[in-house]
């Protein structure tokens, strides 16, 4: 059986997700290939090619497929995958949710989102209703494709491997999409989705110049990635790629710090997978104490720079 | 020009769903059920088109049980003007529900077509994308501003990382993020004249699609109990839990 892997990458670093997707398919058991489809993205494939359990890196590079656009990869993805893939996977990244349910309809088949456990080769189980229920789903369908929740499966080595590299000439170019700009927030700090601290903050920071004041201390101590719940991005604190939950990012991290944070059911969907989750909040009744391993009550401008010193 | 918005009728996203005991779901007898949230949103984005005289008529429709018109009414009474409901019981995947929204695009002839980026109960973020493909056309994903001008619509979309702007050809299909926009409340006057709003009753078969899905739900179980955590006193305690029993720092 062979699988074919969608590499995530911005055309000069392979982005660590891939690695949990390798992961996830190496649960399936079988031959893995990781595309590369981007301009310039020659050192992608070599890091690609790097990676433990790839068998062989595809690279597709062309402007067509510069910035991920979803009309052009897809038509790529689709036909590589007709030439006898039995698997498609990608990360359940924006850029693998954007992608792969429209290379599914083009393959007329069905497609599984966020896969978080490899039952048997059909079988996957998957988070539903915001993380409230998880079923478990077979799949009939000739090609099997899914999106993977990369917290849920431990990255491969990004070493070790020593993949062939081909190249693919086709170019697939819908011409119905045009890349206009891209706004990146540059950070400092590791990365939400792959840290292994995470440090939080929600509408009880009160302002963009309080979380900054409050939280960035302690994500510098901690050496954390940053995050926010909706109410905190919605007024406009952090911009919103910051966003822990159902509708931003799934983070898993070691240790999830909740400062001034409710924790609703939308958020909880975020985070609720984290190894030791600690809430800091005036609340005492705040729902997210239920899903907290330590929760502290009192002030979150007092309490957070003492911990700061303390640390 | 024409706009068609897709709507779900869910569980109201401030309900603890429960899964049944027998696990083959989630409890839904006597749960309350709205618009899905993210659908809302694709309504208000489309009635706002509609403001500025970009967008002349918005066809909202559902696909599901007799009950989804509920949801077809509240968004007429936001002001789409008028509903298909794709009548059905049977269970539906997402491949379906896009093939039974190329039927309706290929008679209604639409040139923006706006879902929501998922709904709030199989959290799948996949009918928008399968539509784009099986009409061919564009997909502004994840959106949270959209621009038409002339023959052409910039969407900026929410991606992982920040913000990315695309222009995409007409027809095309815009699923919606959260910050697009806050959907505003209908008024007893146009709840009112929503009722009187043409609502037309179709059925997967009229658009030759088969309902059911080759993705079968095994089984549905509660997700792992996290264990019951301690309220600690100090800042003190608190470090000293996180060092010597939890040992995370």
């Amino acid at each position: 059986m062979s699988i074919l892997v969608l590499a995530e990458h911005d055309n000069k670093t392979l982005n660590g997700a891939t690695l949990n997707v390798v992961a996830a398919a190496q649960k399936i058991g079988g031959d893995i290939t990781v595309l590369v489809a981007g301009e310039a993205a020659q050192v992608v494939a070599e890091q690609a090619a790097k990676v433990a359990g790839v068998s062989k890196v595809l690279l597709a590079d062309n402007a067509a497929y510069a910035h991920q656009l979803a009309e052009n990869v897809a038509g790529l993805v689709a036909d590589i995958a007709k030439g006898g893939y039995k698997y498609v996977l990608a990360a359940s990244t924006t850029t693998g949710k954007n992608i792969l349910p429209r290379v599914a309809a083009l393959l007329d088949v069905s497609q599984i989102t966020d896969i978080i456990a490899v039952e048997n080769a059909n079988t996957f189980k998957r988070p539903i209703y915001a993380g409230n229920a998880i079923a478990t789903v077979q799949s009939d369908e000739a090609i099997i494709i899914g999106t993977v929740r990369t917290t849920a499966f431990d990255a491969v080595a990004a070493e070790g491997g020593s993949a062939t590299i081909e190249t693919v000439s086709e170019v697939k170019d819908a011409g119905i999409s045009t890349f206009i700009n891209e706004e990146i927030v540059k950070l400092d700090r590791p990365e939400l989705a792959a840290a292994r601290i995470v440090v939080s903050g929600g509408r009880g920071v009160g302002s963009g110049e309080n979380y900054h004041k409050v939280l960035d201390p302690l994500a510098d101590k901690l050496g954390a990635a940053q995050g926010a719940s909706r109410a905190a991005v919605d007024a406009g604190f952090v911009p919103n790629d910051f966003q822990v939950g159902q509708t931003g990012k799934i983070v898993a991290p070691d240790l999830y710090v909740a400062v001034g944070i409710s924790g609703a059911i939308q958020h909880l969907a975020g985070m609720k997978d984290s190894k030791v989750i600690v809430a800091i909040n005036k609340d005492e009744e705040a729902p997210i104490n239920s899903v907290a391993d330590y929760w502290l009550v009192g002030d979150l401008n007092t309490v957070v720079p003492e911990l700061v010193s303390k640390l | 020009m024409k706009a068609l918005v897709a709507v779900k009728r869910v569980v109201d996203a401030n309900v603890k769903v429960r899964v049944k005991a027998d696990n083959t779901g989630v409890d839904l007898t006597n749960v309350k059920m709205s618009i899905n949230p993210f659908c809302e949103i694709a309504v208000e984005e489309a009635v706002r088109l509609k403001e500025k005289g970009v967008v002349s008529e918005i066809v909202v429709v559902s696909i599901g049980p007799k009950e989804a018109q509920e949801q077809i009414r509240s968004a007429m009474a936001l002001g789409a003007d008028r509903g298909i409901l794709v009548e059905t019981t049977d269970e539906i995947g997402a491949l379906e529900v896009a093939k039974i929204l190329k039927g309706i695009v290929e008679q209604e002839k639409p040139e923006l077509i706006l879902l929501g980026k998922q709904a709030i109960d199989d959290d799948s973020n996949q009918v928008g994308q399968m539509l784009g493909a099986l009409l061919g056309a564009g997909q502004g994903t994840f959106a949270s501003e959209v621009k038409v001008d002339g023959g052409k619509v910039q969407v900026t979309r929410e991606i992982d990382g920040g913000l990315q702007t695309v222009e995409l050809s007409l027809p095309a299909i815009i699923t919606t993020d959260l910050r697009l926009n806050e959907p505003r409340y209908a008024a007893l006057p146009n709840i009112m004249k929503a009722r009187k709003k043409p609502l037309e009753t179709k059925t997967p078969a009229d658009y030759g699609v088969a309902t059911g899905t080759k993705l079968k739900t095994v089984k549905v179980e509660a997700p792992a109990e996290r264990k019951a955590g301690v309220q600690v006193k100090s800042v003190d305690e608190l470090i000293d839990k996180l060092k010597n029993e939890a040992k995370v720092i």
